[in-house]
């Protein structure tokens, strides 16, 4: 036998209460690895943003479109080394469950500001030379079996065409990839100029512009600078850096890390009162073998790490296991909604973070039983006071 | 024969709140190495306090208590519990083992606190109980396990890591009287054939025959010696 082995034994003193206890353990931390999942997968855009890129985007709303003319007033801003646009097209593919970003873009301009973007230079050209051209990720062609030539459909949710038509055709003539991306690129890019003459309102807008920066240490400056531009005309801009532009999209669905970090907070102090309730009614039951523990000879430190190493235990086997279910279901969860968050996954810093947690919920709620138990005295405790 | 226990004017007093209760006064005994003593008297005249401070669970109000050689009162909380892990061996009234584990884990429990390999102290708790004749009972757990057997698997347990000294409180007083008899003879043969010297706490008259010597205390204090 071994002290893990006495613990072990301890803690399943009273097998339902424990295991139910376990049970709540393994669902909070279960909750914790996918919510935690999800609240990454808002904000992984931000924490691969590009560093000499700035977003000019409406100042008070991001429906709003920009003019267009702003881009030519961007470019002389000293500082900028080149600018592009995009806009927010929505639209469905087939099914609403086959989301992915679809961006009318100008196709030079914005492969020259995403250099990590390739593309091939024919296909580039017959993007820039086909009004109805349209570019997607490679691993995009592969998932839904396009090949270079189709004709994709789109039906437009925001964006009607001239004729009242919702049915958007663009002729797939070429496909991209990004080197060395922690994500895969999911944009569907298409001709700006086609959108633009066949849209029925909002023509000569453009939803966000993007700007590289010549020197990022100066982006705050030049950002500052953009913005003066236009400061008091009915199209004020914000200018961010990619990194803020990303979660400030990502919040548009409300502050996702506080909504976690809220929904988490609750259950495991939910978790935390459940736990300490039973680490001390198991405590109390047990306090003349504790005393008997101390009679044979074990330190008063020593009876009160056992007590301890109990509530760890506990804590840490259901962090284990919730995690284990966790990274389990996620190949699961992330098929089905890699429309709506593509890059779903239990990273291996919600799995260190969450065992790191399972150990300290263990400390908090055995520290006070253990101290108890130190303190015990064995005269008093065999006697049953 | 070498004194194993010697108290010298040992008091002891419980403050609870604002009374105070004399239970020991001033108490003066020698026990020998090898030796089974019985301590008998009425309730209350201190027999289970006095079997405290020689187990050296407790500690006197004043006096000095010297056990296998080493004087308690000058142990620190810790030192006093490893003392305690190295020479005594307790036995309780109701056995007092943990009802989670088996009879064998139980008899292996002192061990963990030796440096004792895993397989040895396995060994040893298997001794230890082919001792007391429960071998073939090592995997049930107490609740299995009729009251003699607890009480042969706590003398096991109180007798694998070979203590100078046995100090039982009551270990009779929850059996039936053949069971206590078997029970008695166990400790006989442990203090006859082993050399452990044994200090027993028993009210039972029949119990405290099968000792060599028998005190008497009443209200705190040393009123007669016999020996059996």
């Amino acid at each position: 036998m071994s002290h893990l082995a006495l613990m072990w034994s301890s803690l399943f003193r009273r097998k339902a209460r424990t295991t139910l206890t376990l049970l709540s353990v393994v669902i909070a931390f279960l909750l914790f690895g996918l919510l935690r999942s999800v609240a990454d997968a808002f904000t992984v855009g931000i924490d691969i943003a590009g560093v000499d890129r700035l977003i000019v985007q409406p100042k008070y709303s991001i429906i709003d479109p920009v003019p267009m003319a702003h881009i030519n007033q961007i470019a002389r801003v000293d500082g900028v080394a080149a600018v592009t646009h995009a806009d927010w097209f929505g639209g469905i593919y087939q099914d609403r469950s086959n989301f992915f970003p679809k961006y009318p873009v100008d196709p030079r301009g914005y492969f020259a500001l995403y250099p990590e973007y390739t593309i091939d230079a024919a296909q580039l050209d017959a993007f820039a030379s086909t009004r109805t051209g349209a570019v997607a990720p490679a691993q995009m062609l592969e998932e839904f079996g396009w090949k270079i030539g189709d004709r994709i459909p789109i039906e437009a949710d925001i964006w009607p065409k001239k004729d009242g038509s919702r049915l958007w055709e663009f002729e797939l003539v070429g496909s991209y990839d990004a080197i060395g991306a922690e994500v895969p690129p999911s944009e569907f890019l298409f001709q700006y100029d086609y959108f633009d003459e066949a849209r029925q309102f909002g023509n000569g807008g453009v939803g966000w512009f993007i700007v590289r920066v010549a020197d990022p240490a100066k982006s705050a400056e030049i950002a500052r600078a953009i913005d003066a531009l236009f400061e008091n005309s009915p199209n004020a801009t914000r200018t961010a850096t990619e990194a803020e532009f990303a979660m400030q999209f990502a919040n548009q669905v409300g502050d996702i890390g506080l909504m976690m970090t809220g929904i988490l907070g609750a259950v495991f102090f939910t978790i935390l009162l459940l736990t300490a309730n039973t680490m001390a009614q198991a405590l109390r039951e047990r306090i003349p073998e504790l005393a008997v523990m101390k009679t044979l000879g074990f330190t008063d430190a020593q009876v009160a790490a056992l007590v301890l190493g109990e509530a760890v235990l506990l804590c840490v086997l259901g962090g284990v296991i919730g995690l284990g279910i966790a990274a389990f279901l996620e190949g699961g969860i992330a098929t089905a909604i890699k429309g709506i968050l593509p890059t779903f996954a239990l990273s291996t810093t919600t799995i260190a973070t969450g065992t790191g947690l399972a150990v300290v919920l263990g400390i908090a709620v055995g520290l006070l039983p253990a101290l108890r138990a130190r303190r015990l005295s064995i005269v008093d405790a065999l006697r049953g006071h | 024969m070498t004194a194993i226990v010697k108290l010298e004017g040992v008091s002891r007093t419980y403050v609870r709140g604002k009374e105070s209760l004399k239970v020991l006064d001033d108490i003066d005994l020698t026990i020998e190495r090898g030796d089974f003593v019985a301590l008998m008297g009425p309730s209350g005249s201190g027999k289970t306090t006095l079997l405290n401070l020689i187990g050296g669970i407790d500690r006197p109000s004043s006096g000095s208590v010297e056990v296998v050689g080493q004087k308690l009162e000058t142990l620190s909380s810790k030192a006093l519990a490893q003392w305690r892990a190295a020479h005594i061996g307790f036995i309780f009234q109701f056995y007092n083992l943990l009802p989670v584990l088996t009879a064998a884990r139980n008899v292996e429990l002192p061990l963990l606190l030796t440096k004792l390999s895993r397989a040895q102290r396995k060994a040893n708790a298997l001794t230890a109980l082919e001792v007391v004749g429960l071998a073939d009972r090592s995997t049930h757990k107490p609740g299995e396990l009729s009251g003699g057997q607890q009480q042969r698997v706590a003398i096991a347990r109180a007798i694998v890591a070979d203590p100078d000294l046995l100090v039982c409180d009551e270990p009779t007083g929850d059996l039936d009287r053949q069971t206590a008899d078997e029970i008695l003879e166990l400790l006989e043969l442990l203090n006859r054939d082993h050399g452990k010297t044994i200090v027993m706490v028993t009210h039972d008259p029949k119990a405290a025959q099968h000792a060599r010597h028998t005190l008497q205390l009443d209200k705190g204090g040393l009123v007669a010696a016999t020996v059996s």
